[in-house]
């Protein structure tokens, strides 16, 4: 029905080539920007994403002037600790992908062990079909991925998980891209396991932990999201929340500092109703207080507020 | 004789990328896709038999492709068809249905004649193929 592009055989070594204007065209620089403006630090990860465009924006040119480019193999594994942002820079990827051409929808499937592996002798194979036929034409994530294989016990059916897996990574690499998340020492564990995943997989991305400083600045941006403002005391004070909750268990980066925030606004709610003010203004309504934030158990008790601690690794 | 039943069905057989065309068409419409087969082509056979689930939340047709070609390899002498199924509401039934495999020699029927009351005349189709068992027909 749509008959190929009639591609160029044997033009001169001098034919230009107009990389700029593919650039701009395949509006890639928006994403980029936008990766920039709401991913605070992950310095090397971005690296990483701006060179895969790269590679796919010139391998697109090769082709238009008819020069090989064999599709790149982009599966991809994220590690890194929890809340180091493995998610959602997987739904950018998803996105850059798309926009590039190189995925044809640009959805996201988001996966566990659960999704993926059945209860019965037959069930597993079926199931993993059924995901990954859902994640065609986009990318699929398979967080803490680890699970699927069980060391203990070689009959554990994670192990046909896989051997499917791998059948379509390998066979279907222009359908589908598939990234693998979790813990690195965890992740590692697995790739040693299971040499015939690591060899598959072109990209390793490691998500570092934030930096204090960092994490103030995805704090704030949290806050702008939900149109809240710390005060100048009250930011004082969360930087200091944030360096007592860094030394303490269960400690998520990004998502300890959401549900931080997250009762730091219950607090201000009680706070305005406690002070049964008659009148309230617009700014007491959008203004975290310091009282807010001290009165967590960080400071009081020093420990979280979290009785049994972040799940650690959930994807939200 | 070619038979003639659901879309497309006066056109010549489609190749794989017009089915994949026919197939975006119908996940652009958040149609659910489903794949059928049967080696009884009488044209009241309204149920043929599931080649698995019909497929909701498909993003791609490369999947539905995938399952398409499976069953053509499993069933390569059956009639093979795909479905598009709107599940909204005041619709709720098949929009869109093709043949997409065909057995290669198709016999094709012929008309029964059954004398009723009255010397009044009963017609019906009979299908050559429907001779032999299920299963042992388009060998």
């Amino acid at each position: 029905m749509n008959p190929d592009p009639v591609v160029p055989q044997n033009l001169p070594d001098d034919t230009p080539v107009d990389l700029e204007g593919a650039f701009r065209d395949s509006r890639i620089q928006e994403v980029l920007d936008q990766l920039d403006r709401e991913l605070i630090g992950l310095k090397p990860v971005k690296t990483r994403i701006r060179e895969i465009a790269a590679l796919l924006l010139v391998d697109r040119l090769r082709k238009g002037l008819g020069l090989i480019s064999g599709a790149p193999s982009l599966h991809m594994s994220f590690t890194g600790n929890s809340g180091t942002g493995k998610t959602t820079v997987a739904m950018r990827m998803a996105e850059i992908l798309h926009r590039l051409g190189y995925v044809r929808k640009g959805h996201l499937v988001a996966v566990t062990r659960d999704d993926l592996v059945g209860q019965y002798i037959g069930h597993t194979a079926p199931k993993t079909k059924e995901v990954l036929k859902k994640a065609m034409g986009g990318v699929l994530f398979i967080d803490e991925a680890y699970y699927l294989y069980r060391a203990e016990n070689e009959r554990d059916y994670g192990q046909e998980t896989i051997e499917i897996l791998l059948q379509v990574m390998e066979n279907q690499r222009e359908d589908l891209v598939v990234i693998l998340a979790g813990y690195k020492d965890r992740m590692e564990e697995f790739f040693r396991s299971n040499p015939g995943m690591s060899s598959r997989i072109a990209h390793h991305l490691d998500f570092p932990d934030y930096s204090p400083q960092e994490l103030l600045s995805i704090a704030k941006l949290m806050l702008e999201a939900q149109q809240y403002h710390f005060s100048a005391q009250a930011e004082k004070a969360f930087q200091d929340y944030i360096l007592r909750r860094m030394q303490m268990p269960h400690f998520a980066n990004a998502r300890s500092m959401r549900n931080a925030l997250d009762r730091a606004r219950l607090r201000q709610a009680n706070r305005l109703f406690a002070r049964n003010q008659a009148r309230l203004t617009k700014k007491d309504l959008v203004t975290i207080e310091a009282e807010d934030i001290l009165a967590s158990r960080v400071f009081k008790e020093g420990m979280p507020d979290e009785k049994a601690g972040a799940k650690p690794g959930a994807a939200k | 004789m070619r038979i003639t039943q659901g879309t497309f069905s006066f056109l010549a057989d489609f190749s794989d990328s017009e089915i994949r065309a026919q197939v975006e068409y119908c996940l652009k419409n958040n149609w659910a896709v489903s794949v059928e087969f049967t080696d009884d082509p009488h044209p009241r056979n309204t149920y043929w038999e599931m080649w698995g689930m019909p497929m909701f939340d498909m993003k791609d047709a490369a999947g539905i492709m995938h399952e398409i070609n499976q069953c053509r390899k499993a069933y390569p002498n059956h009639y093979v068809r795909v479905n598009g199924f709107d599940s909204t509401r005041g619709w709720e039934t098949v929009r869109l249905s093709f043949i997409v495999n065909r057995p290669e020699h198709e016999p094709g029927f012929h008309v029964l004649r059954q004398e009723g009351p009255g010397r009044s005349i009963r017609y019906t189709l009979h299908s050559y193929a429907t001779e032999k068992p299920k299963g042992e027909r388009y060998k």
